[in-house]
Parts: structure tokens; C-alpha cells; sequence
């Protein structure tokens, strides 16, 4: 207690606005890596950069509103944000816009909204809701109920198709169960049950295109100009980035553009063939220094619900860097998964920034929850 | 159920439950980030080398770059082939927003032919988007000027440029200098055995003919390189090393334009051939076949109409008569047959004969006339020649009988290539016994030797082959290979290569080949010599044999008539000659097909020459004899 108390008199001011300190640092020096990543990937495009200057601007603007907002709120607003997001997911099946070949977004007029990204965050928020109101761990039927909220909304954005978020939000869940105490004997059955999954999700629901990239993930030289195309020349721009890099601004493989996707996908390829094994390993450690301030912040928390809901985004955040980082350097396959905070984009970053809101609403208040 | 209901929750076991849960989970997190590090190190330090080599293999092409190809000048320095720029219309389609509409808004502007904009799109389907296709091929220089003011039109359209050869003095130089064309698969695959292939990378034309051909190594040059940074479109970003390429070297031909250009007037009407050679180092002064061609038609690719036309033409203007054109030498080889026979004791100064118009054997009905029916009367060898007495060669001949007049001829380079710098040369026929068994399976008759006598029967012979002949014969037996190259051109000179010679023909007695000289002068200056009406008012002194090759044979007892016979049957007229008498400069031998006799058609061709060539207005005297001009 002594302890805890030393920490709020040193962190008053920012506790007191909902701020969690070294988490914003964190954020904000892998926001400043970000930009200078994408000042290099997009050909020294000062333009570019401001646009992104001004998405990370508004990301954080949500995150610290979502901060000012207590813990119990979102728990009662949970049911109502999961069943409007499963209610949009089905609206975007039916007259939503499609885009690159497939429909994720709904056309409101003056904005387009991807309403899938609100599911990344009412999922883990429906699970840790529903889990919670009972003691920890879940009963088994309770399980069932669970991983059915979890699968739901999967399918619907995997039928969009969107595999790589679908995989992101049935993992945000599943996250939940796990952190409550889910029983080894039905993890173990669970992941049976998903490897027998797997042939279906092969022949029934997986499209061409996905299914090629699997294909050339498991041989990329097999087609080097085609599918292969992208992870090759994303290897061989990590791979001659070497212990030291090429240095800002010199990598040839992207300054050059042999690689696809250089600020967006694919910007860790850059990063790497620039900055070297050096830079990535310090990259790694930044990521891993955030993941572990988060589950600090769930490990904190009083309350079951925030302690699954904080967790579960801290892992889900966890996710999003190892597919990112995996598919690029080809140990996973390429499914369009952001290296958040780095990546040039919009929409994914405000709903990631959205999750760390609530990670600070969380980490500020303990006490207020304690006595709950 | 009503217990189950105010359970009260355990926070504190809750709490160690998520604690062992979030400990699990961030040992996985370790362990999945170390797995990416781990295969990170493997691709950025242990595979560091491969993919520091994949990556510059990506970024780093090398280029090749095509040398300029030698100048061609004459030896007075006037330049026969050049290179001149030609621009040709390109496109990188990838580039292009609407591909069709900017071909047909082009082929609109520019007046481009539906045959080229279809040729164009089956280029377009075969290469890759970001490679340049050529829409149109030589452009005008008023197409250039069209195009540059409307080229911000047009982007990913551009006017290339390369030199080409031209060949400014057209017809008069094409069987000397041949032309360049395009590399052909034939050419390609002697490059490849050749090891040549690297050296042609960025060479669009290769020499095919003449000049051009045999001294394709001299002039082509070394290939250059450019090492250059692409992006992945291939368009080059920067140069990073320039290896230039060596230039192939300008040379100089031994060949005067003004001689070669009174051979070509000469012969305008004719078919035929003129060679004249430098009497003193076998350098070829001038070397022309009529009819010729433009060999400008050929650099650009010659259409197939007008290709055809010179195939089948009956002129057949792609033969060089002047090293492939086979005729009967006729009575232009007399003097050698003559020397033979001086030489070996077959005949002497003042042995005669007594020429009754027709030559005898015994026992044999054959009758062989001489060209005056009714003969020369008494005459020795000075006269043989000078009148070229048919009847004093037949004798002689068939008392030499054939191996001394092969053994002998052979020496003059009868028979085999006169080593002349041009791939496209005839040995000619030289009569042997053993080409007789070869070529026919016969044996050799005694008869067979008489018509050889007056350079007629099988024997044949082209005019270089004649001029190196006579040059041997003013040259006492000394031999020169006849040679156009000259040397390189250098800094405004020429640095003149040594005489290429032969093994020289033995001399018996010098004296000999006086005698012979002497009755070739005769030939052009005495008062029945067979050329004096071109010869006799001549300024300078020169020696000379005319001939007339009898093309088919006369019926015994029938006389020659021009007019009766078909125009391609009439007799080639031959002349071969040299001056001045006493320290011989020039050689000339001419050929003029069906044309008549040698000494009314052939003759005055080389007093042309001779004239020209002894001319106050002559640049090759001035330029390398000047001092003899002083003591004359």
C-alpha cells in the first residue's frame, strides 16, 4: 500500500488527467519512430508525413478522452457496443462498399466507417463483461456462451473477407477466457477442436487470394515475380540491412521501390533494412516494454472486468506486432496486419489508441474500482 | 439455489488466478518475440552476405555501351563512310495513360504507316510494360522537329537517337567498302563462336560485305560499360560507373577517290570491272565494278521489292566483278607466257615465225586462227606481243606444254586468292592437269594447251588477280598482296601498315623480263601496237596488253561478227597496263564485258585512269611524290 501511494503522490498530476506516464512514452517514442520510418518509406514525402502527424494527433486525442471515461461505464455500455457492432457487421454484408475486393466498410455520407475495427474493442469488452459477472474461472457452459460472443462476429468479418482482423478479434477474445482462469483440459480441446477447423476453413470460407497467400508463404521463391514477389524482396531488404543498417534514408530496396507496401504493410522492412539487427532489436524491446506496461495495468487492476478487458487488449496490441513483424521477415503469412503506432494508416490506429484509452482509464483508477 | 447466489466473490484468489494467467502469457510473449529476433539475427547477420548480394543484384544493373564504330577515309583523306545520327520514336507503355490513343494520335502527327503501328503492337504484346517500344524507325528531320514541339503531349514518349553509318558517296564505293546491317542470328551465333558476343551487347550493326566485313574488328571498338542504380520500373537512377567504350579506329584505304571515281565514268555504260594497284607496294588505288548499288539501301534494312530487284537483275550488280568476275585473261597474259618462255629457253629475242593466219598440228584437221585472218608474217616476241600475234602463242604454248605454264602462271598468283582484303574474292581457274581430272575426270590433251596459249580455253581470271599479275611482272618477279587497308588514322595521320608480299618468282635472266616489258611498251607506243590509239599521244610513257576474250565458240571456218551475235555473247574486252614505263607507279587492269575489243573498249578505260592519275590536279602525287614531280 506504502508503495502504491508513493507512486500516485509522484504521478499526481498525470493520474489525476487519467494519464498513465511511461505508457504515453512508449506510445510517443514509437509514434516519433513511426514518422521518421515513413518519412524514409515514402520517398521523403513531407506531405505524407503531416497527414500522419495529424491521424496520430487524433488517435490521441481519443485515447485520452476514453481515458476520462471511468471503467464502469464501458462495462455497462459493453452489451449495447457488441450488439450495435455485430448489427453493423451485418449491414456491411448487405450494402457495404467494397474495396480491394472486399466489403468492410459502410458508406454513412460523409465518412467511411470500417465496422469491424469497433468490434476489436467491443469483443474483448462483451467477453470480459460477460465472463465477470460471474466468479472467476468461467464454468464450462459459460465457456461455450463465450467463445459463441467470440465467433460471431469472426465469421461475419471473415465472410467480408477480412482474415487478418477476424483472426485479431477471435484472438482479443479468446485473450479474455484465457486471462479468466479458462481450465488447461478444455484449452487443450479447444485447440484440437481448431486444428480440425482448419481443413474447413481451407476449402469453405478462405478465397483465392487468401489461400495464394498461404500458397506463396509456404514457397514464395516458387513465384518470385508474382505472390512470392513481396516477401522476397521484403527479405532481402531486412536481410541486407544487416547488424548495422543501411542507415536513414539509404535503404535501396525501398528508396528504390522494390519494395511493395512500404509504409503501410510493410514499413518494418524498411525499418529493418535501414536501422539493422540493432534497431530491431531495440524496436522489439519498445514493443515488449508497452505489452509489459499493460499487463502491469491489468495486473493492477481491482476488478475482474478491467483486469480481463486491459489484458486482453495488451495481448491483442501483442498480436498485431508479432503478425506484423512474422509475415514481413516470412514466418507467417501475409495477411494485411499494420505494425501499429508505425504503419501509415488511419482507422486502425484510432481503435488501437481507443484500447490503450482504456488501458489509462484502468491504470487511474484503482482506488475508485477498489471500492466498488 | 438461493446460497449459490450470495457466493461472495474471492478477489484475492481472482487476482492470483489472473496474476499466474498474465505471467504465462507474458513467458509466451517472450518467447514468440524471441523467436522473431532469432529468426531476425538469421536473416540480418547470418544470411547478411546472400541478401547484401540479392539486394544489389536488384538495384545494380550493368549496362552495356555500344563504341563508334571507325571512319573509312581514302588515302586523301576524304571520308567514305561516317556515322550520323538517326533518331527513331519510342514509348514505354507503362507510361502511357491511353496506349491507343496516343499511338493513333501519333501515327496521325506524324504520318506513321498502319504497318508500323502494327508492328508496333506486336512488339508492344512481347515486352515487358516498362521497356521502350519503337513506334518509328528514321525519323525525318522534319518528324523531329513535329514531334519536339508537341513532346509535353506526349509522356512516356521520346525520340531516341543512334549513330548509323552513311556512306556519302554511295554506288562509287560499294564493292569496296561493302555496308553494315543489322546483327543478324547468323552474325550472332559467328559472335558467340567468336567469344565476341559481350564485345557486340549494345552493337546494332555489323559489317557484311567488303571493307566494312573483313576489317569488322579494326573498326568496331571495344564495348564500354555503364553501371547503373534502377528502381524496380528499371529506370535508371543514377550512373554509379562509366567504363567507356573504345572507339574502333579510323583507318585509311590506299584507294583515291578521284581514280575510283573515273573508274566508275568509265565503265557508266558497261558491265565491268577496273583495279588500278600501286605498282610500288600493291596498294589497291582504285577498285570498281559496275553496275554497283547503294549500300545506303542496306544499312536501314533494304526492302524485299528492291532486294529482289538486284538479285535479279541481269546485270547482277551484287557481283564485285573486280575480285569475283571470272574472265578469259586472253591475250592480257601473253607477256607472261612470253617471259616463260624466254625464261626456259623456249623461244628467243630473235627467234621468229612466220604467221599465216591459222596454227596447225600435224595430222589433225583442227584448225586455230589468229585474230588477223590473214597473219603477221614474220614475227618474233617483241612483235607477238606488240601486235598480239595469236599464231606465235599457240606455238610457243604448245611446245611449253601445260605443267611449265601452270607451274609458271601459279607463280603470278593465277589460280588463287590474291590475298586482297575482301572475304569476296575467286580464285579464277588456272589449267592443270590436275584440275582437268578433278573437274572433268579427262585427261590433259595436247590440244588442250594451244587455246591456253592465247589466255583462252578454261583459264580465268579476275581483274585483281591480272593487275597483281602485272604488278609482278613491272616488279621483276617481286610480289605484292594487293591491300585497300592503308593503315589506322590517327591525330589527322596515317600510320601506314607495311606491304603485305609473296615469295617472289625466280629470275633465270633479267634481261628477259626487259624484253617483255619493252613489247608491252610497244603495245601502247610503237607503231603497231594494239593500244597506240589510246597510247600514242599519251604525256607520259607506259607499257600495256590489250585482249579480247572470245566468249563462245566460233564455228571452224566462221567469222566473228558482233553484230550477229546476242549482246551477252559478244567478246569481253580486256586491258591490262602500267606507268611510267621506266619506274611503274600504277597498274591497271580493266575488263569491260561484251563490249568488243580490248584495245577499243578496254584501253582507253585505263588511259582514263593513267590520265587522270598523272593529272596536275592528282592529290595522291602531290601527296606522296612529290619530289620526283621536281626532278621531271
Amino acid at each position: 500500500m506504502s508503495s502504491e501511494k508513493l507512486d500516485s503522490r509522484n504521478q499526481s498530476f498525470l493520474y489525476k488527467i487519467h494519464v498513465d506516464g511511461p505508457l504515453l512514452l512508449g506510445l510517443l517514442t514509437l509514434m516519433i519512430v513511426g514518422l521518421f520510418t515513413i518519412y524514409s518509406a515514402g520517398g521523403q514525402d513531407w506531405a505524407l508525413v503531416q497527414r500522419q502527424i495529424i491521424r496520430l494527433g487524433v488517435a490521441t486525442a481519443v485515447m485520452l478522452a476514453l481515458a476520462q471515461v471511468s471503467p464502469t461505464v464501458f462495462r455497462r455500455l459493453s452489451v449495447y457496443i457488441y450488439i450495435t457492432g455485430i448489427l453493423l457487421l451485418i449491414a456491411v454484408l448487405l450494402v457495404g462498399v467494397t474495396g480491394k475486393g472486399a466489403q468492410r466498410w459502410l458508406d454513412l455520407g460523409f465518412f467511411r466507417f470500417q465496422p469491424s475495427e469497433l468490434l476489436k474493442l467491443a469483443v474483448p469488452m462483451m467477453i470480459a463483461w460477460y465472463i465477470a459477472r460471474k466468479n472467476l474461472p468461467p464454468r464450462t457452459l459459460n465457456v461455450f456462451a463465450a467463445l459463441i460472443l467470440v465467433l460471431t462476429p469472426t465469421l461475419l468479418i471473415a465472410k467480408q473477407p477480412d482474415l487478418g482482423t477476424s483472426l485479431l478479434i477471435a484472438s482479443s477474445g479468446i485473450f479474455a477466457i484465457f486471462l479468466a482462469g479458462l481450465r488447461w483440459k478444455l484449452l487443450s480441446m479447444f485447440a484440437i477442436a481448431l486444428s480440425a477447423f482448419t481443413p474447413i476453413l481451407w476449402f469453405f470460407l478462405m478465397k483465392d487470394y487468401q489461400k495464394q497467400r498461404v500458397l506463396t508463404f509456404m514457397n514464395p521463391e516458387s513465384d518470385p515475380l508474382g505472390s512470392g514477389y513481396h516477401i522476397i524482396q521484403s527479405k532481402i531488404a531486412i536481410g541486407s540491412g544487416g547488424m548495422e543498417g543501411k542507415g536513414w534514408l539509404q535503404g535501396t530496396q525501398s528508396q528504390l521501390e522494390f519494395l511493395p507496401e512500404r509504409h503501410t504493410d510493410f514499413i518494418f522492412s524498411v525499418f529493418s533494412e535501414e536501422f539493422g539487427f540493432l534497431g530491431v532489436v531495440l524496436l522489439v524491446a519498445l514493443y515488449l516494454f508497452i505489452v509489459s506496461r499493460g499487463m502491469l495495468i491489468a495486473f493492477r487492476a481491482q476488478e475482474a472486468y478491467s483486469k480481463l478487458l486491459a489484458g486482453s487488449i495488451t495481448l491483442t496490441f501483442f498480436v498485431y506486432v508479432f503478425v506484423n513483424m512474422g509475415m514481413v521477415s516470412g514466418i507467417l503469412p501475409v495477411v494485411g496486419v499494420p505494425l501499429p503506432l508505425v504503419s501509415y494508416g488511419g482507422t486502425s490506429m484510432v481503435t488501437l489508441m481507443a484500447g490503450f484509452g482504456i488501458l489509462m482509464s484502468v491504470a487511474t483508477r484503482r482506488k475508485l474500482l477498489s471500492r466498488e | 439455489m438461493a446460497p449459490k447466489r450470495v457466493v461472495i466473490r474471492d478477489h484475492s484468489a481472482e487476482a492470483n488466478l489472473f496474476a499466474r494467467r498474465a505471467l504465462i502469457a507474458m513467458i509466451v510473449i517472450t518467447m514468440m518475440a524471441g523467436a522473431l529476433l532469432f529468426n531476425l539475427y538469421h536473416l540480418q547477420v547470418t544470411r547478411y552476405d546472400d541478401y547484401q548480394t540479392r539486394s544489389n543484384g536488384n538495384r545494380i544493373k550493368v549496362l552495356p555501351v555500344a563504341p563508334n564504330r571507325g571512319l573509312i577515309y581514302d588515302r586523301n583523306g576524304v571520308l567514305l563512310a561516317e556515322n550520323r545520327p538517326v533518331f527513331s520514336l519510342q514509348i514505354v507503355p507503362n507510361e502511357v495513360k491511353d496506349l491507343k490513343a496516343t499511338v493513333s494520335e501519333l501515327a496521325q502527327l506524324l504520318s506513321i504507316s498502319e504497318t508500323d503501328v502494327e508492328d508496333f503492337y506486336k512488339d508492344y504484346r512481347r515486352q515487358r510494360r516498362f521497356k521502350p517500344v519503337t513506334l518509328l524507325n528514321r525519323l525525318s528531320k522534319e518528324n523531329v522537329a513535329l514531334f519536339s514541339a508537341q513532346q509535353h503531349r506526349f509522356p512516356g514518349v521520346s525520340i531516341e537517337a543512334r549513330l548509323t553509318r552513311h556512306y556519302p558517296f554511295a554506288d562509287t564505293f560499294t564493292h569496296v567498302l561493302g555496308y553494315v546491317a543489322k546483327i543478324n542470328q547468323k552474325d550472332l551465333k559467328k559472335l558467340q563462336e567468336a567469344g565476341q558476343e559481350a564485345n557486340y551487347a549494345a552493337t546494332y550493326d555489323i559489317g557484311k560485305l567488303g571493307i566494312e566485313k573483313y576489317h569488322e574488328s579494326i573498326l568496331h571498338g571495344q564495348v564500354g560499360s555503364q553501371e547503373v542504380e534502377v528502381n524496380n520500373q528499371g529506370r535508371i537512377i543514377r550512373t554509379l560507373n562509366f567504363v567507356p567504350p573504345v572507339p574502333g579506329k579510323d583507318i585509311t584505304l590506299n584507294i583515291d577517290i578521284q581514280l575510283q571515281q573515273v573508274a566508275q565514268q568509265a565503265l557508266e555504260d558497261n558491265r565491268g570491272a577496273v583495279v588500278v594497284l600501286d605498282a610500288r607496294d600493291g596498294g589497291v588505288l582504285a577498285l570498281y565494278s559496275n553496275p554497283a548499288y547503294d549500300p545506303n539501301l542496306f544499312v536501314h534494312g533494304i526492302s524485299s521489292k528492291n532486294y529482289r530487284g538486284l538479285l535479279n537483275s541481269l546485270d547482277k550488280p551484287l557481283i564485285n566483278r573486280a575480285t569475283q568476275g571470272q574472265y578469259p585473261p586472253a591475250s592480257t597474259v601473253k607477256p607472261h607466257l612470253a617471259l616463260l618462255g624466254l625464261e626456259k629457253n623456249y623461244t628467243r629475242l630473235n627467234n621468229t615465225i612466220f604467221d599465216r593466219g591459222v596454227f596447225q598440228l600435224k595430222n589433225v584437221s583442227h584448225k586455230w586462227r589468229d585474230w588477223l585472218s590473214w597473219g603477221h608474217g614474220h614475227v618474233n616476241v617483241t612483235t607477238a606481243i606488240e601486235v598480239s600475234c595469236d599464231t606465235y602463242f599457240y606455238d610457243l604454248a604448245y611446245r611449253m606444254g601445260i605443267d611449265e605454264i601452270s607451274g609458271y602462271m601459279a607463280q603470278f598468283g593465277f589460280g588463287e586468292y590474291s590475298g586482297l582484303d575482301l572475304y569476296e574474292e575467286s580464285s579464277a581457274i588456272l589449267p592443270s592437269r590436275g584440275w582437268k581430272r578433278a573437274r572433268m575426270n579427262e585427261p590433259w590433251y595436247m590440244g588442250d594447251t594451244i587455246v591456253v596459249g592465247i589466255g583462252q580455253g578454261p583459264w580465268t581470271a579476275t581483274p585483281v588477280q591480272l593487275a597483281s599479275s602485272v604488278t609482278a611482272l613491272v616488279n621483276h618477279g617481286k610480289r605484292f598482296v594487293p591491300q585497300i587497308y592503308r593503315g589506322i588514322y590517327q591525330e589527322g595521320q596515317t600510320i601506314v601498315a607495311e606491304p603485305k608480299t609473296r615469295t617472289p618468282i625466280e629470275i633465270n635472266d633479267v634481261t628477259n623480263w626487259h624484253i617483255v616489258l619493252d613489247a608491252m611498251y610497244g603495245v601502247n607506243h610503237r607503231e603497231k601496237g594494239t593500244a597506240r590509239k589510246s597510247f600514242s599521244d599519251a604525256p607520259y610513257v607506259s607499257g600495256g596488253k590489250t585482249g579480247t576474250a572470245q566468249l563462245v565458240s566460233i564455228a571452224q571456218g566462221e567469222k566473228y561478227d558482233a553484230e550477229k551475235l546476242d549482246e551477252r555473247h559478244r567478246d569481253n574486252a580486256m586491258y591490262v597496263g602500267f606507268a611510267p614505263y621506266d619506274d611503274p607507279e600504277i597498274v591497271v587492269a580493266v575488263a569491260v564485258e561484251n563490249a568488243g575489243s580490248g584495245s577499243a573498249e578496254a584501253g582507253p578505260v585505263a588511259r582514263l585512269i593513267m590520265d587522270q592519275y598523272f593529272s596536275t590536279d592528282n592529290l595522291t602525287i602531290a601527296q606522296t611524290t612529290s619530289e620526283e614531280n621536281h626532278e621531271l
